[in-house]
């Protein structure tokens, strides 16, 4: 057993220990030791991912280890980490610890809440440390289940027609996921359902059939992508987000949608390179009309969530937007782009449930002045807002930038084409972001009940700070996050590239 | 010697009398009575076909034994079910019976 | 010159410090941090300059080095040439902005510890100054374009904060958020020129001498002139000049430090940074800017010469100055200052008329504060005969008007006039506009001084609240500004900048300078004739008989409304609202639509389940049935 088990052995006690939990103050004890120990683990798996990288370890994963499971499908609990999966690792368990206290004073049942929350996070853990296909898709649809009940039980709003809406958009992309994925076993000869040895079967790029994987990976990136807010899978995102309660948003578009874009990296694209060159233009263009279409549909919205969900369409749009664009720079800033979006939206999400837990409003023409009545939040708002327009010193810049300078390396019009009307997205968040600004915070309160709102609470204000460290470190000091993460994209990419497929007819850019 | 073709002949008249029944009865009673009347048909077919067919083996008798001792118990099980059912609506006709549907 | 790293570093910490913890701060207490660092900065920059103007051996060609002091890898791309480093650069031109930043936020330091006395978020104030004065500092010591649009971002982002200070007025909100939208429209076109330079250069440094460069030389106009529209959001061209009106809304001594002196001039420092980029493969490109200066500059002026909000006066008077230094940078023809330093003499006049420009202007603003502090207005109908009451504002406010107008000795005169000549070098017709430009200048100059210091008195207005003299905190940065005004001008630019480094003496073409001092004092006795009086009955009869006119520069020739329009009517109307219609009805309407589509088939099956046993047993035999036939067919 190695030590990347323990990021699933650790909400499997946290779940046994909520189980036995008699009150709120147990439940609390449990979360808080069970999340800190996550976030110690992850901070020490970065460090010993980093030293040992640096005493040159240049496996393509870390740590791996293996155990049998279900012989006769060749299904193995397979763990190991490389650059992106430690990223994802530390988001996740940041996000978890933060979500804990945003939600600390939780109302109604809150031991089946955290049971729940904690079984999802279980799932998410469990999905970056997997390099075994069906061990991720498992542990992808552990993740998806309790989605369901957080929502429809702790929601607010139109919560069940939400929850539905989520559960079974996300199910039905797990449909084509699962063809998706049984194809690749079986097309690679169904001797293995590990990643790595897939990729390296036969000595790399020819283990799967091209005509194939000219069926696997549509469904395989759909099916991945309906996670990540693929254009035109994306709208379970705006209902889904507005009826979660606040600590399950954070983690859902802070984490869960990132599995979507690490997915489509990680098993679409990495296990068939071909196909990939030759349907992504299609993914493209979607991905190209989610990041300008997200945006300019949060321009018009009027509740918070919305706005913050349309703007997370379009950021993950980004995600998918740069690892289509298939060079180093510009997956690299794909994976930053998820770990700034993570952290940079859960604050959001994190700040709008706290607003909306004193004003019981998200509609922002029944909002304003707030910056009087609290100003903590309202900074913490503005902070957020700034982060995700893209300022300089925290994290959407750097991640923005990469991809920005990563995809216009592509130097035919049609990606050029794309890369501009990217840019020109983050003028759009700019409006939109200023809009909610000026008209929530800004201005004079008019409203007598907000008068007598308060301020965050330390648990409140505990978790908001913790989240803009993280964004601010990230933004200040990109170096060494962005070195690590390339460790993990460069052999990817070159698998991709290596590939050398000549492009059919049917693909008009080639 | 009666001719298998004879044998067969009843067996299927008991067959369609039974199928008959099944459809077209509307107490339950009844229905359980056509279902061991087709029962009945089949079981008669194996003897008759051990019998004539092939006269060294037991095959046949065994699986009609087995058959009926199968529609002792199924009928058994059946009444009971009857007996509850009209308990419960004091009636066994079959189209008050809607409950199952949906 | 390894200090000059504390020059970026002190208004970090300070800025930290402030925004973090001013809670805990005394208003007073914050203001002297604020201003103590700032003093440290500006006695670095001072020492920096001398050393770096005095004290460094020039090269054998006698150009003045370009020092990088730090220089490292901040983020990397994994692109062959291209990475995000972070450094400090000195060169002639950044020293000259360290020592212009420095000077006017020092003074807009000290003079806000009057002008903002107990306003609510001193420390707040104070915080976001030190931000502004980091970023603007980082942006000027950038080596290279990537951390140069960095700073560039965070300035805009601090000019956001300042201008809507005030946040509970709507003017501020809907102000601060214009601006920053309006150049964050320029920046995206500003980052895809430094997209397109990355790649075809492959390199996002200031060294212009590589071997990448050749190649790139196709696409090189077109990325210089998308950095152009970058800076000319920043620094207010037209088109893109409608934010700069509005950020007036903002405390005057943030108008002053930033809309006036520093942020504003950024494009025209830009321009200056990549000029040798500019002038040899885009020759072409640069005299285009050149004629954007000189549009915005004669644009800026009529509208100036009409507006009656004192700041709005000034803040066009700043479009038009800008657009000055522009003009000067786009009518250069060559890199080397040669024989007669013609060709080149643009680049000189235009970082000369910045630094001038950046004292003088302050000046104004700073003085049109003291104002707006005793009478508690902008508009000029509160004001008239002010200068009984305020002797040290009027004395200094008029030398900025006169150094504006081009009267020597004061500074603008110099600079001006070297901005004229290079003009006429280039085309006499360019020389004739931007002379009659400058006229214009000195007019509404007048007007404006005119109507705040002489003209009629507000005395209703007056009596209710005596205007008086501000506090020594304010009036000693005007007195120190109006000194430095006196003297800029006989500071032999030229030896510390120039196109190429080479250093060399200014010559006066007294046929220019003479026009111009002619046509500007003509103007300024027109201003006196129109404006002295009690009554205007002159102006009065002019703004009657060309009502239109009147009416259209007064509204700015309606380019707000055009915009305003533009953004709700087209954009937020016909593109946002259909998007987002589109998402809700037929995106999600599909889905919906799939979701009802199942359950409704479900409803139509499922009458298949009727609970009939002997139904269920009809359908069993017939099939049985069916599929014997089947079977005895096949």
């Amino acid at each position: 057993m190695n030590f990347l088990s323990l990021f699933v052995l650790i909400p499997l006690v946290m779940l046994l220990g909520l189980w036995l939990a008699r009150d709120v103050k147990g439940v609390r004890a449990v979360m808080v030791a069970g999340s800190t120990a996550l976030l110690v683990l992850a901070g020490y798996l970065t460090i010993t991912f980093l030293g040992d990288r640096a005493a040159g370890a240049t496996e393509e994963m870390l740590y791996t280890a293996s155990f049998n499971w279900f012989e006769p499908l060749h299904i193995k609990y397979s763990v190991g980490v490389d650059g992106i999966s430690v990223a994802m690792l530390l988001l996740s368990a940041v996000i978890v610890f933060t979500g804990t206290f945003a939600s600390w004073q939780l109302k109604p049942l809150t031991k089946e809440y955290f049971l729940w929350f904690t079984l999802l996070s279980l799932g998410v853990f469990g999905f970056f440390i997997s390099i075994d296909m069906f061990a991720m898709f498992m542990f992808y649809e552990i993740a998806l289940i309790p989605m369901y009940l957080l929502i429809g039980v702790w929601g607010s709003g139109k919560k069940e027609y939400a929850a539905m809406k989520l559960t079974l958009m996300l199910m039905g992309g797990s449909a084509f996921l699962m063809c998706g994925i049984f194809g690749i076993f079986y097309g690679a000869g169904g001797q293995t359902m590990n990643i790595v040895e897939i990729a390296n079967h036969t000595g790399g790029a020819h283990a799967i059939d091209f005509s194939q994987q000219c069926i696997w990976f549509p469904l395989t990136f759909i099916g991945f992508g309906v996670l990540g807010a693929l254009f035109p899978f994306h709208t379970w995102s705006p209902d889904g987000h507005a009826s979660a309660p606040t600590a399950v948003s954070m983690l859902h578009a802070g984490v869960l949608m990132k599995l979507g874009g690490y997915g489509c990296f990680r098993i679409a694209m990495y296990l068939m390179p071909e196909a990939t060159h030759e349907l992504g233009w299609i993914f493209l263009i979607l991905t190209g009309i989610s990041v300008v279409y997200g945006a300019f549909s949060a321009c018009v919205q009027t509740d918070l969530k919305y706005i913050n969900a349309y703007s997370s369409v379009s950021h993950c749009g980004l995600v998918l937007f740069a690892i289509l664009m298939l060079n180093q720079t510009s997956c690299t800033g794909a994976v930053l782009q998820m770990l700034s979006h993570g952290l940079m939206t859960a604050l959001f999400f994190a700040l709008i449930g706290m607003i909306y837990g004193r004003t019981h409003t998200r509609d922002i023409r029944e909002l304003n002045g707030l910056m009087r009545i609290m100003p903590f939040l309202s900074v913490g708002y503005i902070l957020a807002g700034l982060a995700n327009l893209g300022l300089p010193g925290f994290s959407g810049f750097i991640a923005e930038m990469t991809i920005f300078v990563g995809s216009f390396q592509n130097a035919d019009t049609f990606h050029r084409v794309l890369t501009i009307a990217a840019c020109s997205s983050i003028v759009i968040t700019a409006v939109y972001i200023l809009r909610v600004v000026g008209k929530i915070l800004y201005g004079t309160c008019t409203n007598e009940h907000h008068l007598q709102l308060t301020d965050a609470t330390w648990d409140e204000r505990f978790s908001v700070i913790c989240l803009i460290l993280a964004v601010a470190a990230l933004g200040m000091a990109p170096l060494w996050v962005s070195d690590m993460i390339t460790t993990g994209v460069a052999p990817i990419v070159d698998h991709i590239h290596a590939s050398s497929h000549v492009l059919s007819t049917c693909n008009p850019f080639n | 010697m009666i001719q298998i073709e004879y044998l067969l002949i009843v067996s299927a008249v008991m067959m369609f009398a039974g199928v008959f029944g099944f459809l077209t009865r509307r107490s339950t009673l009844a229905i359980l009575l056509s279902v061991e009347l087709m029962l009945n048909a089949t079981d008669l077919n194996f003897a008759v076909f051990n019998r004539m067919l092939y006269p060294d083996g037991y095959e046949g008798y065994f699986f009609a034994l087995f058959s009926i001792a199968i529609s002792a118990a199924e009928s058994a099980i059946a009444i009971a079910i009857m007996i509850n059912i009209y308990r419960m609506i004091k009636n066994i006709q079959v189209d008050e019976l809607e409950k199952m549907k949906w | 010159m390894e200090s000059t790293i504390l020059i970026l570093l002190l208004p970090f910490f300070s800025f930290i410090l402030l925004g973090v913890f001013g809670k805990w701060f005394s208003h007073k207490a914050a203001g002297l941090v604020g201003t103590a660092v700032l003093l440290a900065v500006a006695a670095l920059s001072y020492a920096t300059a001398y050393t770096y103007f005095f004290d460094t051996a020039r090269t054998a060609e006698g150009v003045l080095p370009t020092l990088v002091p730090y220089n490292f890898e901040w983020l990397p791309f994994f692109v062959e040439g291209l990475s995000f480093d972070m450094g400090i650069m000195l060169d002639p031109i950044s020293v000259m902005m360290l020592i212009v930043i420095s000077t006017v936020s020092l003074m807009v330091h000290i003079y806000s510890f009057g002008y903002m006395h107990g306003e609510r978020g001193f420390q707040r104030y104070y915080a976001f100054l030190s931000l502004f004065t980091m970023s603007m500092l980082g942006l000027v010591v950038a080596t290279n374009i990537f951390q140069m649009y960095m700073f560039w971002e965070l300035v805009g982002v601090s000019s956001y904060l300042l201008i809507g200070f005030y946040y509970t007025s709507p003017a501020a909100i809907a102000a601060s958020k214009k601006a920053f939208i309006v150049t964050r429209f320029a920046d995206m076109f500003f980052l895809i020129g430094i997209l397109i330079y990355g790649y075809y250069c492959r390199s996002f440094g200031f060294e212009f001498n590589q071997a990448g460069f050749a190649q790139g030389a196709m696409m090189l106009p077109t990325a210089l002139f998308l950095m152009f529209i970058g800076g000319a959001g920043k620094s207010a061209m037209f088109p893109l000049h409608i934010w700069l009106p509005d950020a007036m809304e903002g405390p005057t001594p943030v108008s002053a430090l930033i809309h006036a002196a520093t942020m504003v001039v950024a494009g025209v420092f830009q321009i200056a940074r990549l000029f040798p980029l500019w002038i040899e493969y885009a020759p072409g490109a640069l005299h285009v800017v050149a004629w954007v200066g000189a549009f915005t500059a004669f644009y800026a002026a009529a509208v100036a010469c009409c507006q009656s909000d004192i700041k709005r006066v000034l803040a066009f008077s700043t479009i038009s100055q800008i657009a000055f230094m522009m003009v000067s940078l786009g009518v250069c023809t060559e890199y080397t200052t040669g024989h007669e330093h013609v060709g080149s003499l643009g680049y000189m006049a235009s970082m000369f008329h910045l630094f001038t420009h950046a004292m003088f202007k302050a000046l104004l603003f700073l003085g049109a504060g003291c104002i707006i502090h005793a009478v508690h207005s902008n508009e000029m109908s509160a004001m008239g005969g002010l200068r009984k009451y305020m002797p040290i504002t009027h004395i200094t406010f008029l030398i900025a008007c006169l150094a504006i107008s081009g009267i020597p000795p004061f500074s603008g005169f110099f600079s001006k006039d070297e901005i004229l000549t290079a003009a006429f070098a280039y085309m006499p017709a360019m020389g004739w506009i931007m002379t009659a430009i400058a006229a214009m200048t000195a007019f509404y100059m007048f007007r404006l001084y005119f109507g705040i210091f002489w003209g009629t008195e507000n005395k209703e207005l007056h009596a209710h609240h005596t205007p008086h003299e501000a506090p020594l905190t304010m009036t000693f940065p005007l007195m120190f500004l109006a000194v430095v005004t006196c003297v800029a001008g006989f500071i032999p630019f030229g030896h510390f900048v120039s196109a190429d480094g080479v250093a060399y003496d200014i010559h006066l073409d007294w046929g220019v300078a003479g026009t111009s001092i002619v046509i500007a004092v003509a103007s300024i006795f027109l201003a006196t004739y129109m404006y002295i009086g009690e009554r205007q009955p002159k102006a009065d009869a002019m703004a009657e008989k060309f009502s239109k006119l009147h009416q259209w520069a007064y509204k700015r020739f309606y380019l707000d409304e055009v915009y305003q329009y533009i953004t709700h009517r087209i954009i937020f109307a016909h593109v946002s609202k259909p998007i987002a219609w589109f998402d809700r009805h037929v995106v999600d309407g599909f889905f919906n639509f799939l979701a009802w589509g199942t359950n409704a088939l479900s409803f139509q099956i499922r009458g298949f389940q009727s609970g009939s046993v002997q139904k269920y047993a009809y359908v069993f035999l017939l099939g049985t049935l069916a599929l014997l036939a089947i079977m005895a067919l096949a």
